[in-house]
């Protein structure tokens, strides 16, 4: 239908997309939704602080010759729930957090195993589960020798069997002294 | 007001209360029994608003509905009150939490029946609304025109489960941290927007940012975690419940009154 039918308004006829009362009306909507989007953004991002008040995640774990072969320490455990751990030829330290929903687990000597008193997840000496509901190991944390000869342990750098990170140089500190 | 019966007999203290202007200015009704007056009574009366000016017989035998939804209401308002009460003593910090809830249950005069009122409150909310819920779809109660009703009442649920999950984390011991470490670490699995959860690490989430964090407050259950959540139980939450349960009553006349006998 060329030109229109002209016996009707060019704004009612359908030929323009928005009359101008539609333009105004929408621009405003549209001013009142970018402003009430951009409020929302920001209360999201206010909602994650740039600093978290949290307990240093680093500490001095004395010397490698405090820990006996073969055994479980308990030394750091209920300050920092941290087991550190000797083998023959290794130090490492285990996160005392279990990796089904975080609760502690308790380490058993006498049955040789980690077990978590909420759900009665298992994990061996190693940290690797065995029982109960949790999907997998344990985490190691970054342990290392310091200047002063002493073990420095630091949870924010986390190490897991499961993507083969066990192996990185940082998961363990080598060391066969007496 | 027509002259009737009413104006003729000698007046008893009941009408002098509530015969005058003030009391009419605020109560816009009489209370002779007249149909009118029984109309007006409820529909010109805030208080009364809730209730239909008329209902069927069946809808007020307690066989039928257990009166269950009304009384989850009645624990709502008891646990509103007493929690209202609780708050100017309970400091939601690390610090005091733990020893402003000792000191409210052997210290503070009826602290511990406040506190324990908000308690089982709280406990038999969850009951009576599980008893609701039943009783509802058993007598096919969410079936058009009530379904979105039932929606509405489906929120409300979750709402009132989210309720007792962030109130359980207030006094701050043992129990109420383990528990909300659980809780909370269930986020990490969200998907999309869990750390842990599917496709959420391909969307850069960490611990550090994503859907646990949002509600711990960091990485940790801490005293920014025990804020949060209060502020969830004190205000976020039963505002939204409110607003929800206020279309939860208004829908039950819309949609034609309590429902049939089956």
């Amino acid at each position: 239908m060329p030109g229109g039918n002209p016996g009707i308004p060019e704004a009612e006829s359908g030929n323009n997309i928005w009359s101008r009362r539609d333009l105004l009306s929408l621009a405003a909507w549209g001013a009142i939704l970018t402003c009430f989007a951009a409020a929302g953004l920001a209360i999201l991002r206010m909602l994650f602080p740039r600093v978290l008040f949290e307990p240093p995640t680093s500490f001095r774990a004395g010397y490698p010759v405090d820990y006996a072969v073969n055994d479980v320490s308990e030394k750091w455990m209920k300050s920092q729930r941290v087991w550190v751990v000797r083998t023959p030829s290794t130090i490492y330290a285990l996160l005392g957090i279990c990796t089904h929903l975080g609760c502690t687990p308790r380490w058993l000597g006498p049955e040789n195993k980690f077990k978590c008193p909420c759900h009665g997840s298992g994990y061996t000496k190693d940290g690797v589960n065995f029982e109960g509901p949790t999907p997998r190991p344990l985490e190691r944390v970054k342990i290392a020798l310091g200047d002063d000869g002493q073990l420095v342990v630091d949870k924010a750098f986390r190490y897991r069997y499961e993507l083969g990170q066990w192996d990185d140089p940082n998961a363990y500190v080598k060391f066969t002294g007496a | 007001m027509p002259p009737d019966i009413e104006t003729k007999k000698k007046p008893g203290i009941f009408d002098v209360i509530t015969e005058n202007y003030v009391w009419r200015s605020i109560f816009r009704h009489g209370y002779a029994d007249t149909p009118r007056n029984r109309v007006l009574q409820v529909s010109a009366n805030v208080w009364l608003h809730l209730h239909p000016s008329k209902m069927r017989r069946h809808g007020i035998r307690y066989r039928h509905t257990w009166c269950a939804g009304g009384l989850t209401f009645l624990l709502y308002l008891c646990t509103v009150v007493t929690g209202v009460v609780l708050m100017f003593y309970y400091r939601p910090t690390g610090e005091y939490a733990y020893w402003d809830v000792k000191y409210l249950d052997f210290d503070v005069p009826f602290g511990m029946i406040m506190r324990n009122m908000h308690r089982w409150s709280a406990h038999g909310m969850v009951i009576f609304i599980w008893l609701h819920m039943f009783r509802v779809f058993m007598t096919g109660s969410y079936k058009p025109p009530r379904e979105f009703n039932w929606v509405v009442g489906v929120n409300l649920l979750t709402l009132t489960l989210l309720l007792s999950f962030t109130g359980y984390l207030l006094p701050w011991d043992q129990l109420a941290i383990w528990a909300v470490t659980v809780g909370t670490n269930m986020a990490r699995a969200t998907p999309l927007l869990g750390n842990e959860g599917p496709f959420g690490p391909q969307l850069g989430m960490t611990p550090r940012y994503d859907a646990r964090a949002l509600l711990t407050a960091g990485t940790v259950v801490g005293s920014p975690t025990l804020l949060r959540f209060y502020v969830l139980h004190c205000i976020f939450i039963p505002i939204i419940a409110s607003i929800l349960m206020i279309l939860h009553f208004w829908r039950i006349r819309k949609d034609g009154g309590i429902s049939g006998p089956l």
